[in-house]
């Protein structure tokens, strides 16, 4: 008898294999083979992303929603159909709770104008971290800079990159805040973050709660339902999908209570000279012509990952995070930066007497894409007094373990290059 | 294997950072705050974190002295320090010209030998080849410009 081996499970995750799903891998760079760590900045894309878009323009292209004709229609069908597809990827109950924007940043940016500006009240706070990305950040900030009353205060982080629960807790207490707002991966130091326990503390202090998984809903099986999630955004072309589209999930009483962002086509009930009425959620939040291709492509992206399985893709993350973690701190004058027992695979380090920028420029030069900067993390970098930026390595699911060595080489030899 | 798009070419990593370069971005002659000065201005490059403050010192119109305290990569460091070795003697007027070339050298790689302040910044040359560095180049050039029209804060954008 044949041995079965159950869909998704780590026995099944073949990366050679996968690895030919990805065209781009099998090019060179300075004549080197590509070694791509980026991926945290962005993913490449899987041939079946690839022409899944290309089908949808050649065949059934047209706009969505206001054709009474074949194409129209096919197209309206594909457009929900992705939404169908990022509900069941979420665990949300229902696909109306599935808002497409066009990336995680106009996500947040979307509740913390809707939600921020029409629902929350003056002496509330909108509580966020250190460790955030600018844009669950920024948005905040300019929120709070509006004389609208609404405060925003920051959850510390401690030493190993966590985020410092009781501080959490100290800063829910006066029962001010109105929403929490933190990512559920940092873009930095590949912390994760308790989801369901912050969810719980929240709703404990009666606020809502708000999670940027741009990074997480990449690497982890994400469950809206199970975390207790208010909001929860993330990105397209993060997940091997194409640039251009972005999913704020909201529970359907949030979104129902929450103004429109943007005004124009498509969000409307109806239009008069003296006043517009609006669409429910989703349409509301959705105005003008939407990223239809681009829903095309999520929707293969999201087929792609389950069936490799998250599950799958998780464990074998996971194995690549404990060899990094094995072999990088080896380096002679390498310091990672944080070390959250829960994490995964984004490694931000220094290597002593190197510069973040020369060192990624000596490192392309091997064919390896690594991100020297800030991160758009630049209140985390000052905080771990690294002011100067980190070079960071990020992982997908095309990672191989030697790739994670020829950075290893690499590293060492630029050390010795630059000295 | 088919080779991924690239821009314009593939320098040699030993190409950029020539024994020059590097000599310059560890020349300590025009480096750190001096106790009195005349103008000042901070550089600041958002996307990596790079840091150029630029003082300099003024006889009526012209520098006389002008020292850095830059926070960045060798390619940062090596074009300030050529700055402050350069710009003294020089008016605003001159210092905004030769910045221009220095940014149009680091973006052609055509060198320019017609002076010898030209022949050494022609060392930027290379950098046409890695084009995500031309920054470093012109973030000093642009926080001296920023310190001699009494603009605090500039940035490489």
């Amino acid at each position: 008898m044949d041995t079965i081996i159950a869909p998704g499970t780590a026995a099944t995750f073949d990366v050679a294999r996968i690895r030919q799903d990805f065209p781009i891998l099998s090019t060179t760079v300075h004549g080197k083979p590509l070694t791509f760590l980026d991926s945290g900045a962005s993913a490449q894309k899987p041939r079946a992303v690839i022409e899944a878009m290309t089908r949808c323009l050649e065949t059934s292209y047209a706009n969505v929603h206001r054709g009474a004709y074949a194409l129209s229609e096919a197209a309206t069908e594909a457009y929900e159909a992705a939404r169908v597809a990022v509900q069941r990827f979420l665990g949300a109950a229902e696909p109306e709770e599935i808002v497409f924007t066009s990336n995680s940043t106009v996500a947040i940016n979307l509740v913390a104008h809707s939600y921020g500006r029409g629902v929350l009240k003056p002496g509330q706070f909108v509580l966020t971290s250190e460790i955030e990305h600018h844009a669950n950040m920024v948005p905040w900030q300019m929120l709070r800079d509006e004389n609208r009353g609404i405060g925003l205060r920051y959850v510390r982080v401690n030493d190993r990159g966590e985020l410092d629960l009781d501080d959490l807790a100290a800063k829910l207490a006066d029962g001010k805040v109105g929403l929490v707002a933190v990512t559920h991966m940092s873009n930095v130091l590949g912390t994760v973050t308790p989801a369901a326990q912050i969810a719980r503390m929240a709703h404990a202090a009666g606020a809502k709660v708000l999670f940027d998984g741009s990074q997480a809903a990449v690497h982890r099986h994400v469950d809206v339902a199970a975390i207790d999630a208010d909001f929860y955004v993330f990105t397209g072309h993060k997940l091997y999908g194409p640039t251009g589209i972005g999913v704020l999930y909201g529970k359907r009483a949030l979104l129902d209570a929450m103004p429109p962002f943007l005004g124009g086509g498509d969000m409307i009930g109806s239009v008069t000279l003296e006043r517009t009425t609006y669409a429910e959620a989703p349409a509301r939040f959705e105005a003008g012509t939407p990223p239809i291709v681009e829903a095309v492509g999520l929707h293969a992206a999201i087929d792609y990952v389950t069936t490799l399985g998250m599950g799958a893709i998780e464990a074998h993350e996971r194995a690549l995070v404990d060899h990094a973690m094995a072999v990088l701190p080896r380096i002679e004058g390498l310091t990672l930066i944080g070390g959250a027992q829960d994490r995964g695979g984004v490694f931000a380090f220094s290597l002593d007497g190197v510069h973040p920028h020369d060192l990624s420029t000596y490192l392309d030069r091997h064919g390896i894409a690594v991100r020297a900067g800030r991160h758009c993390a630049e209140p985390l970098h000052a905080r771990f007094g690294l002011e100067g930026g980190t070079t960071r390595a990020s992982f997908g699911l095309y990672t191989t373990a030697e790739e994670i060595d020829l950075l290893t080489v690499k590293l060492t030899e630029a050390r010795k290059f630059f000295a | 294997m088919n080779e991924a798009a690239s821009p314009s070419g593939a320098g040699d990593i030993a190409d950029l950072y020539s024994r020059t370069l590097r000599e310059l971005a560890r020349d300590p002659a025009h480096q750190g705050r001096p106790a009195s000065f005349d103008a000042t201005a901070r550089g600041d490059n958002p996307m990596c974190g790079d840091r150029v403050d630029i003082y300099v010192s003024l006889d009526g119109e012209r520098i006389r002295e002008a020292r850095h305290v830059a926070r960045g990569c060798e390619i940062c460091q090596a074009s300030a320090s050529l700055l402050t070795a350069l710009v003294p003697g020089m008016t605003r007027a001159e210092t905004t010209d030769l910045g221009r070339r220095a940014a149009g050298i680091a973006k052609t790689g055509i060198g320019d030998d017609s002076n010898d302040g030209l022949r050494r910044l022609s060392v930027f040359a290379v950098v046409h080849k890695f084009p995500s560095r031309v920054k470093c180049v012109t973030l000093a050039w642009n926080a001296l410009d920023a310190a001699l029209a009494g603009v605090k804060e500039t940035s490489s954008e």
